[in-house]
């Protein structure tokens, strides 16, 4: 009769992108008349950030203030072509589209400064606050403004630019297997604390640690969002969810949110996270991708400090108190193992 | 909360960054908090109307009967649709990419092959109409035997769910009833390791749950085409999905969606596109159907169950010198994507460790239930559970701290992977030596000094040679066995691939979707 | 169908409209009234997308009908700025990124304004409780959570 913690660990990779490549993606960057920039997709923001990195990677690109940029999704007459948003492949393929498109856009809009500046594009920088400059001498610039005014109505110039990303598709040997699926990985360990109560059979979180390599961070406030609310999703998965309770049997299905099982606020608890970052060679600015993996190591570490708590294994989600239960008194009684 | 270790990996990067790297308000945070995010269902047009289907209450019947004649005359009806309707009755999701046989209608026609599956359609004033309506419609099922355990519907006998795939299987290759990943002599491994541990896990289906429902609104436009207002997670998926089953060039429709009420996979299987676009061809009226959340929780496809077998060898050093792992995806009725996620779970065995010995088939099943799709982690979250939990079985066995064990056992730089391409951009091991600090998880020395960059390569590139029928089965006297105690797991031998004649020269789809050659032979360019 | 009419305050402005037998605020609201704040979710009161307040009181507008609204005032999500400026617990959400898809938002808002209409000092475990009846399935509710208490503690949190 008593509530024992446990720890456990787990540690994952993740492929980043459609399995086995072939999944383009497009986008188009185009100024107005006064340098203010717009990158038209058809990618989808289903909550994980797709519009809000993506004009990230494009301000960086172009070198102007992420306020000169905004991103218009999605519509497909508007819109180039883009595979979806899933499998992780947004950041990576969709990110490098609008790096690519903002380099050919940031390329006229060099041409055009050096055009205005009687200089060579190649000694000009951009300031990232709005202005190209002569590399060297500061005081010798132009607003990027000026500079779109000008490739507009003088130059007869467009500042805009298209990009395509795409991992050529990969053949797959039927004997073998050996194929190429993804050309990056994101990697993870996680260690989840659980206090299991012997005789309800209810698994608590207590806390978790984590460590994450995403290649780079571009935006580390969307990050942690990815990285928390996965996590939640992780624990929901391990011990609550089911629309089968009595799988492979399917009766008995819910209906409602009153008969499938998530966790709540009161069911929550800290989560401390380190973000690592090994660039991607293909990445953009070297970035992978967080949004399907920060689940994954949960489940298992969930699992495993149920065994450090209290000896027993739980090989079938998802872990429900009646299962715990069944465990604990088919072994005799909880079986605390060594802490860790 | 969050740290970012920049003193790791630092010599591979530059951090000199103007935009990149810092933590700018999300671009459509204020809509969120102001409520002016526009999602799918957030648009008012004149004269909308609703459309509802009838699902069939069996796991498996053939339809005798449909008749409608009382539904069309209920109040409120403008139109009920069948499958005789649908220009183009039969599809499979990633026909879009040459990937796997059309299997499934979008409205039944001569059989239901799962509790749910939509037999026909009404469109109506109000969504009351509507579901009056559905009440209206008598359809003499005629019930089938079902099967609804992966290992039972591939035994000889089973109740055939899916008649295009006629073993319950989806056909890999045109040959085979299942993936298989062969790197090195897993037999060859268990005779020589000191221990051998096989283990059963299964997983359970889950639901996406997201707190918006799969639905669309198609209106006919002012243009002559029809716009199309999605909660998809895939413009032009979905939008070449509708332009196949209607039978219409891809541009008559205009697809308007990019923000959506959660997805996590659950919005590519382009549920409601179809039926709302048809309902608006045929009544001349903007055609709203979304899923009710009882709908959504029990008929919209789910993350589907794997059942899961592995079995490792190990030394009482910690090395792990073979994994073989048997794998089913319960597919559900119909293919929709679990036939590519079973490739995906192929290429990602045996987790991210070097081990020189590995063994996978992964098969795709299909029983009578809702068919499954994909969701977060797809092809993926299962096998890291059954993995990393064997993990830390195995570390107990050979009494190693678990957290060493991964650093043994993780692959590094120049490593030879499974699928036979060489490891790079590793960080399995910083990760595992970070998450210990962080949680005071103590660590040897040796083990703290352990890195991604070094050791890698050298043996562990090797391709060791890889049988190609399974080696003898043999015990040294010393080896401690420890099964899964219940029931053994049914091994299905694959069938020996029998000469069959090169497959007809197949049409260009009429869709145009062409888009690159097929990988599985299934269909060629 | 028979039709009854229903006149209420919405944000602050009487409105009046015609509604058929049976329907509900959320669709009276959505389809009638034109404000597409609050959400559909589930239509079953389980998720709390569709929360408004009702004289103050926080309410599952799917499961009331429109006709109770009659007389009284109802506040959504498009009424809790004032003019221009954001109630505090928008600013909050804002500053701690209290939101992913931002579909339960407009429910969890109205959820959080009840409590600190109510109760201008929750404590952690209050704001949990009166945050219990809305769903998210995006943040793990921990920044839900934080946002709550930093508008709270910001004062001014009534509006």
């Amino acid at each position: 009769m008593a509530r024992h913690r446990g720890r456990g660990i787990a540690s994952i990779n993740y492929p980043i992108g459609m399995n086995l490549g072939g999944d383009p993606s497009q986008a188009l960057v185009h100024s107005n008349p006064s340098g203010k920039f717009t990158v038209s997709l058809s990618s989808i923001d289903l909550g994980q950030g797709m519009k809000s990195v993506t004009r990230q990677i494009c301000a960086e690109t172009l070198g102007v203030p992420v306020e000169d940029v905004y991103v218009d999704t999605a519509d497909s007459d508007t819109g180039p072509h883009c595979m979806g948003s899933f499998a992780s492949r947004g950041t990576h393929r969709v990110g490098n589209a609008v790096m690519a498109a903002a380099k050919e856009a940031r390329g006229v809009m060099m041409e055009a400064a050096a055009e205005e500046l009687e200089v060579n594009a190649a000694d000009l920088d951009t300031d990232g606050r709005g202005n190209i400059h002569v590399k060297g001498a500061p005081h010798r610039s132009i607003s990027t403004k000026d500079v779109a005014i000008a490739a507009q109505f003088k130059q007869g110039k467009t500042i805009s630019g298209r990009g395509i990303f795409l991992v050529p598709l990969s053949e797959v040997n039927p004997e073998t297997g050996e194929m190429s699926p993804a050309t990056c990985y994101a990697h993870a360990c996680l260690v989840a604390e659980v206090e299991v109560d012997d005789e309800t059979g209810e698994v608590a979180m207590v806390r978790m640690d984590s460590a994450y390599e995403l290649g780079r961070a571009l935006n580390p406030r969307l990050v942690e969002q990815q990285l928390v609310g996965g996590a939640w999703m992780g624990v929901s998965h391990a011990l609550f969810e089911t629309p089968e309770p009595y799988y492979p049997d399917p009766a008995h299905g819910p209906r409602d949110f009153v008969e499938y099982l998530m966790p709540g606020p009161g069911d929550i608890c800290p989560h401390d996270i380190a973000v690592l970052e090994r660039p991607a060679a293909d990445g953009p600015f070297g970035a992978k991708g967080p949004g399907e993996m920060c689940a994954n190591p949960v489940l298992p570490a969930v699992a495993n400090a149920i065994f450090n708590a209290v000896g027993v294994r739980m090989d079938e989600l998802p872990i429900t108190p009646e299962k715990v239960l069944r465990a604990i008194k088919a072994q005799g009684g909880a079986r605390p193992q060594a802490r860790r | 909360m969050l740290e970012l270790r920049k003193d790791i990996f630092a010599d591979e990067r530059d951090d000199n960054l103007k935009e990149i790297g810092k933590g700018t308000q999300r671009q459509d945070m204020l809509g969120h908090v102001t409520g002016t995010s526009t999602y799918f269902d957030d648009h008012k047009l004149q004269g909308m109307l609703h459309l509802k289907v009838l699902r069939s209450p069996h796991a498996h019947a053939r339809l005798r009967r449909i008749d409608t004649t009382e539904a069309e005359r209920a109040p409120g009806v403008r139109r009920v649709i069948r499958g005789a309707d649908v220009p183009v009755n039969l599809n499979t999701l990633l026909s879009l990419i040459n990937f796997g046989k059309d299997d499934e209608p979008s409205l039944a026609v001569d059989k239901v092959r799962y509790k749910g599956e939509p037999i026909v359609a009404v469109v109506a004033d109000s969504p009351r109409e509507a579901y009056e309506a559905i009440a209206k419609v008598r359809v003499d099922y005629e019930p089938l035997p079902a099967v609804f355990d992966v290992e039972e519907a591939l035994k000889s006998g089973a109740p055939v769910v899916n008649e295009t795939y006629p073993k319950n299987t989806f056909v890999y290759h045109d040959v085979y009833d299942h993936q298989k990943l062969r790197f090195g002599d897993v037999e060859r491994g268990f005779a020589e390791a000191d221990h051998v541990l096989e283990q059963r896990y299964q997983m359970s289906p889950i639901e996406h749950a997201p707190t918006e429902t799969n639905g669309s609104i198609a209106a006919p436009d002012t243009n002559g085409r029809y716009v199309v207002y999605t909660s998809t997670q895939a413009l032009f998926f979905s939008l070449d999905t509708c332009a196949k089953i209607l039978d219409v060039p891809s541009n008559t429709f205009h697809f308007v969606g990019g923000t959506v009420g959660g997805g996590f996979g659950g919005k590519v299987d382009t549920l409601t596109e179809p039926l709302a676009i048809l309902g608006a061809m045929l009544t001349g009226r903007p055609v709203r159907y979304q899923l009710g959340r009882e709908e959504e929780m029990q008929f919209g496809s789910p993350r589907g169950a794997e059942r899961i077998f592995v079995k490792d060898g190990v030394m009482r050093d910690g090395r792990i010198v073979a994994r073989k792992i048997c794998a089913y995806f319960d597919s559900g009725a119909y293919t929709r994507l679990s036939s590519y996620a079973v490739v995906k779970c192929a290429a990602h065995l045996p987790g991210p460790y070097t081990i020189p010995n590995v063994h996978g088939d992964i098969y795709c099943v299909f029983t009578n239930r809702t068919p499954a799709t994909a969701m977060r982690g797809f092809g993926v979250t299962a096998m890291d559970f059954a993995l990393e939990c064997q993990m830390d079985k195995l570390a107990h066995l050979v009494g190693i701290d678990p957290m060493e064990f991964r650093i043994l056992n993780a692959y590094r730089d120049g490593d030879m992977k499974a699928h036979r391409r060489e490891a790079k951009n590793t960080a399995l091991i910083e990760c595992v030596q970070v998450a210990a600090e962080k949680a005071k998880w103590p660590l040897r020395e040796e083990a703290k000094r352990a890195s991604s960059r070094k050791d890698g390569g050298g043996s562990r590139a090797a391709m060791s040679p890889t049988p190609q029928d399974p080696a003898p089965q043999r015990a040294a006297a010393s080896q401690q066995r420890t099964s899964y105690d219940r029931a053994p797991p049914v091994v299905t031998q694959p069938p020996p691939p029998t000469p069959t004649p090169p497959p007809p020269r197949p049409q260009a789809p009429s869709h145009g979707a062409a888009r690159f050659s097929s990988v599985f032979g299934t269909r060629r360019r | 169908m028979t039709k009854t009419p229903l006149q209420f305050r919405h944000n602050g402005r009487e409105v009046a409209v015609f509604v058929d037998g049976g329907v509900n605020l959320l669709v009276a609201l959505r389809e009638l009234i034109g404000d597409m704040t609050p959400k559909f979710g589930c239509g079953q009161g389980g998720c709390g997308a569709c929360s408004v307040l009702i004289d103050g009181e926080l309410h599952l507008s799917c499961l009331t009908l429109a006709e109770a609204a009659n007389g009284r005032s109802v506040e959504t999500l498009d009424g809790l700025k004032d003019g221009p400026n954001l109630h505090p617990l928008q600013r909050a959400f804002m500053e701690q990124f209290a939101a992913q898809c931002g579909y339960c938002t407009p429910g969890m808002l109205m959820a959080a304004k009840a409590l600190l209409d109510r109760n201008p000092s929750p404590t952690r475990a209050e704001v949990v409780e009166a945050i219990s009846g809305n769903i998210c399935r995006c943040t793990g509710y921990e920044p839900i959570v934080n946002a709550v208490l930093a508008a709270a503690s910001g004062g001014r949190a009534r509006a």
